[in-house]
């Protein structure tokens, strides 16, 4: 009993340092790769090609002034930051990161818990995300955040539908809610299903970038505009715990991607954990692709095609797949 | 004390100390909150029962949808706790809400007693243990085939419903001459904020 209480404590603590160390070189990953497609090498300095800039980073925030405005609400303020950041990391209870294997003679699963509607359990924590923004737009007492709150929250809506039902085909051909069975049914690389559901990929992905407010989606924070959005007020390590919140997030959505459509930790030769991060990576690789590539929408475009494209092309994805399971 | 115990114990004072809060509130956003944490609460419960997807349900449902809308039309009319909340209302109103609420304890609580504690098997709980129940399987499949016209009867007056708002915000804005069907933030609105 004893041993099994240590053994899941261990694994926690491994995933969220691996977690927390995926979130700060997400950040280097994506000032480098940024800055070779805009023709730049990005960070090099610290450190052998500037390896050590998240340290760097991490340590200048930490020393940062911790700035509280005047007319904010001061303990929806404080709380804000970590209403963001803590769903993030829920989500990562219920990935499976790896096959069992045996260690030190225990028998080790390769995730924290087997929940048998699992991915429900992640739509669920992550749906209470916004609450973040939302409160840290509200507290913050100025204009800019006001704005980027209630973007925010009117975005995160209207995309958490199509983002849900992207899934539902998913869900139907594996005829499963939990992520170690999702997993199992997609062993070799023709069995991705992928294959099956390329169309609910595209509507994941596109619903996904505008679940977690990134780039082209990133109006909650849209700097031409707002300043900074819902953070503008934030500085210091309140300011920087919105940013892990963000790339938890991004990781969370690469991981349950890679978990649904690209067999989770199955691959050949290597282990399976390192299956796991490099088609983690490669997804990583992708958002800050098309943040590169594609220009800002317009905040009414923004909503009409939500509503207009991307919900009505989910429906039809679904009952598509729904007819074609039953027959 | 098992630990099962102590779960529910937990979770049952804290889903009924939030709904205290909330209520208690002057702070509209604060009472929001304090209703998600009971109803993160009461999800536990619901899980705690082997009903693991109706608790997923209501925090993707209540906690992470419709109590951001509330969170959004708040943010929107920028309700800062200082409105009139009822205090200058008429004794016979006040009364009226007091007896309407004692009458709803009243009721649950002869529910509850009759339901739950009455007979050997404790009532309401022998009739549905069967194999499976509070599982999505369990509930598809009761869903689907015994309450099929009930379920889909309620989507429809939920539809209808969907429709109805839609006609109404429609004819607002007709009567008000607005050109667009985007949402408008009047500078009203953002006074509290200066």
């Amino acid at each position: 009993m004893l041993e099994m209480v240590l053994i899941t404590l261990i694994k926690v603590l491994v995933v969220v340092v691996a977690v927390l160390t995926g979130c700060a070189y997400s950040t280097y990953m994506e000032r480098k790769v940024l800055g070779r497609l805009q023709n730049r090498i990005g960070p090099s300095y610290a450190g052998p090609f500037g390896l050590l800039q998240p340290l760097a980073d991490g340590l200048k925030l930490i020393f940062k002034e911790d700035i509280v405005p005047s007319n904010v609400e001061r303990i929806t303020f404080a709380l804000a930051p970590m209403i963001a950041f803590i769903p993030a990391l829920l989500s990562f209870a219920v990935i499976p990161f790896s096959s069992d294997f045996e260690l030190f003679g225990y028998h080790i699963t390769g995730m924290l818990s087997d929940l048998n509607i699992g991915i429900l359990f992640i739509f669920a924590v992550t749906s209470l995300g916004v609450y973040g923004i939302v409160l840290a737009g509200w507290s913050s007492g100025s204009k800019y955040s006001l704005l980027g709150g209630l973007r925010a929250t009117a975005q995160m809506i209207s995309y958490e539908v199509a983002y849900g039902l992207s899934i539902i085909g998913v869900i139907l051909i594996a005829n499963t809610l939990s992520m170690r069975e999702l997993v199992a049914i997609q062993e070799g690389i023709t069995n991705w299903i992928i294959w099956k559901q390329p169309f609910g990929f595209l509507l994941y992905i596109t619903a996904a970038i505008a679940e977690t407010n990134r780039a082209p989606f990133d109006l909650p924070e849209a700097e031409s505009e707002l300043v900074a959005g819902y953070h503008t007020e934030y500085s210091s390590m309140r300011f920087s715990m919105f940013f892990i919140g963000e790339y938890a997030n991004m990781l969370a959505v690469a991981s349950v991607g890679t978990t649904l459509f690209f067999g989770g930790w199955n691959g050949p030769f290597l282990p399976p954990v390192l299956w796991f991060v490099i088609k983690v990576v490669a997804f990583m690789f992708c958002y800050i692709w098309l943040r590169a590539t594609f220009p800002r929408l317009r905040y009414d475009q923004l909503m009409n095609f939500g509503w207009k494209v991307l919900f009505p092309l989910a429906l039809l994805n679904t009952m598509v797949t729904a007819a074609w399971v039953m027959l | 004390m098992t630990l099962d115990m102590f779960i529910f114990v937990f979770s049952a004072i804290v889903a009924v100390f939030g709904a205290t809060m909330m209520i208690s509130q002057r702070n509209p956003v604060a009472a929001v909150l304090y209703l998600i944490v009971s109803l993160v609460a009461q999800a536990v419960l619901y899980v705690q029962l082997g009903s693991v997807f109706m608790g997923a349900v209501l925090i993707i449902v209540y906690a992470g949808a419709i109590l951001v809308l509330f969170v959004f039309v708040i943010m929107m009319l920028n309700l800062r706790g200082k409105e009139d909340l009822g205090d200058n209302s008429p004794p016979i109103s006040r009364a009226t809400k007091y007896i309407i609420s004692m009458l709803m304890v009243a009721e649950f609580v002869f529910i509850v007693h009759g339901s739950v504690f009455s007979g050997p098997g404790g009532g309401m709980l022998e009739a549905e243990t069967v194999a499976g129940f509070g599982s999505v399987e369990g509930i598809a499949k009761l869903l689907f085939t015994r309450y099929l016209y009930p379920f889909e009867l309620t989507s429809i007056l939920l539809l209808s419903a969907v429709v109805g708002a839609v006609v109404m915000a429609k004819r607002r804005e007709i009567h008000e001459q607005s050109d667009s069907g985007s949402v408008s933030i009047d500078n009203d609105s953002n006074e509290g904020v200066k």
